[in-house]
């Protein structure tokens, strides 16, 4: 099977580290569990949200406990993504200079994401 | 790693289609979709910091028939990733494991997240028409 004089363990060496799979699981629970007390009032938020016009919208989202609670879910959210969408990435591409573009783009976008999020809650809540 | 002539183990195709198999698929598919939707959450708030012009676009846009669409869309996945996710946590915790109960709450998960969608859409209407 083998065309290369290697053992399989000088081959998967500097593929990554095998000791940081828990954290990831663990992160991804405790995300998840945030998530789903957030995104129920992230829900009752958005239905209050729907009907109201600019002023009213603004003046929701700019209460304090929700700006929090908003900031909270933003991050929340991108973080949660970020470690789902990277173990998609490992299962279905295997191409390694496509992998390591898709799960930086991923982690970018994400950072950006939450970053943008959290300064438009800002701005709203500071009035600006 | 398209170098190995290793075999591979067998795929979707070959196992006969359950509820347990599609519940693991939808929850896999409904998180990619909603991570997609999250662009919708930073467009609407940086809509909102914006200003009033900003918001009654994103406004206008999310009330045309594609927009309800996708909400109507994003909403479902969101009821089934939630609901789904809850099975998960639970199922982490050790329970819900013997076959019996792994397929009931398998389809609590399905039938929970079309209730919950209609849930919310009977709020929506309720609350004076669509959006």
């Amino acid at each position: 099977m083998s065309a290369h004089l290697q053992t399989p363990l000088k081959r998967a060496r500097g593929l990554g580290s095998a000791k940081s799979g828990t954290a990831h699981f663990i992160a991804q629970r405790i995300t998840a569990a945030a998530l789903a007390l957030l995104g129920l009032w992230f829900l009752w938020l958005s239905l209050r949200l729907l009907h109201a016009d600019f002023a009213a919208a603004h003046a929701l989202v700019a209460q304090p406990l929700n700006a929090v609670l908003l900031v909270a879910f933003v991050i929340a959210l991108f973080w949660h993504a970020q470690l789902g969408l990277q173990v998609v990435i490992e299962d279905y591409v295997h191409t390694p200079w496509l992998e390591v573009v898709l799960q930086l783009l991923v982690k970018f976008l994400a950072l950006l994401g939450a970053l943008a999020c959290a300064l438009a809650v800002v701005r709203i809540a500071l009035g600006s | 790693m398209a170098q190995t002539a290793r075999p591979l183990s067998p795929h979707l195709q070959v196992y006969r289609w359950q509820v347990q198999m599609v519940t693991s698929i939808l929850h896999r598919a409904t998180g990619i979709a909603l991570a997609v939707g999250t662009l919708v959450l930073v467009l609407g708030l940086a809509a909102l910091a914006r200003g009033p012009e900003a918001w009654s676009a994103f406004a206008t846009c999310a009330a045309s028939p594609l927009g309800r669409f996708a909400l109507f869309g994003w909403s479902w996945a969101l009821s089934y990733h939630l609901l789904n996710g809850l099975r998960h946590l639970a199922q982490d915790g050790g329970w819900g494991y013997d076959i019996p109960r792994f397929v009931a709450s398998s389809w609590t998960s399905v039938v929970g997240s079309l209730v919950l969608t209609a849930a919310i859409w009977a709020c929506v209407l309720m609350r004076g028409g669509a959006a």
